[in-house]
């Protein structure tokens, strides 16, 4: 079934939550590069001033694309993606956070779609401008 | 911040070469699961060359380009002040393994907001053709003194 058929505006096309432990974290600043210690060092963030070690906002924009990648399966590929970080994810040591990412139908044309997202932990939105530009593979 | 900097030409960075397994480590880190980013066969049925790296695998070789902008002695951006505030990645095509790619930054905007900085730059990333592959687009806010 072609990507498009029966696609319209408001559809919501995949939804995900994902669970973050620090192991999350450190595992994402190996594979990334980015060393930055507010991601891993509770006494470094707080040195800083901030509520606690953060996500990497690299992370969030990482994963928060997964669900529309894993919906398109092999029928399109991502073209184009965008965020705003709009507030950090905080990853309590015991605790962790939830992120809950929901992908919806913003346009639809002759040769793919623009996917926006939700990004949230909680009642909070992290992410803004989370648009995805998906586009048909021939 | 120097506004200078946006007139500035900044060499290629060495070229990146785009490993398997590297691509099947950051794909683990940020739950990509789709059997495209690990396994070549199913990239393969797909279409592609080898394994396809996620969307976001270009902040990887974007970092050297970041680095030759802090690097900048006369840039006046403290990275301890440094807030990612927005990012984008625009394709010609997807990544795989065995992408030889080499990163161009441009400097496009700096404005001031609030007695903070807002440095936009550009990472033009090419294959070994010289064929453009991915632009990474970020803006970095810079915290003033007051904030």
């Amino acid at each position: 079934m072609s990507l498009l058929d029966g696609l319209e505006v408001g559809q919501v096309v995949a939804e995900r939550s994902f669970p973050l432990t620090r192991d999350s974290l450190v595992r994402y600043a190996g594979a990334s590069g980015d060393f930055n210690p507010i991601h891993y060092r509770d006494d470094v963030a707080a040195a800083v001033g901030l509520p606690g070690v953060l996500a990497h906002g690299m992370l969030t924009m990482g994963f928060a694309v997964q669900p529309v990648v894993d919906w398109l399966d092999a029928r399109g590929w991502v073209s184009d993606y965008q965020v705003r970080f709009t507030r950090p994810v905080v990853v309590d040591p015991q605790l962790g956070a939830v992120v809950t990412v929901v992908a919806t139908v913003a346009a639809v044309d002759e040769s793919g779609a623009r996917i926006d997202l939700t990004a949230t932990v909680g009642e909070q939105t992290v992410l803004g401008k989370a648009q995805v530009r998906v586009t048909t593979l021939a | 911040m120097n506004p200078e900097l946006t007139d500035r030409a900044f060499a290629p960075t060495a070229p990146y070469l785009v490993g398997r397994e590297k691509v099947r480590e950051f794909a683990r880190a940020v739950f990509a699961t789709a059997p495209m980013h690990h396994d070549p066969e199913a990239a393969r049925a797909a279409g592609f060359a080898d394994v396809v790296a996620p969307p976001t695998f270009p902040i990887v070789i974007a970092e050297a380009t970041l680095q030759q902008l802090l690097a900048e002695p006369d840039a006046g951006i403290d990275f301890s002040r440094v807030v990612h505030g927005d990012q984008r990645f625009s394709y010609s095509r997807p990544i795989v393994a065995g992408d030889e790619l080499t990163a161009t930054l441009r400097v496009t905007s700096i404005k001031s907001l609030g007695g903070n900085s807002m440095v936009t730059s550009e990472s033009a990333m090419t294959d070994a053709s010289g064929a453009h592959v991915v632009t990474s687009i970020s803006t970095l806010v810079i915290r003033g003194d007051e904030s």
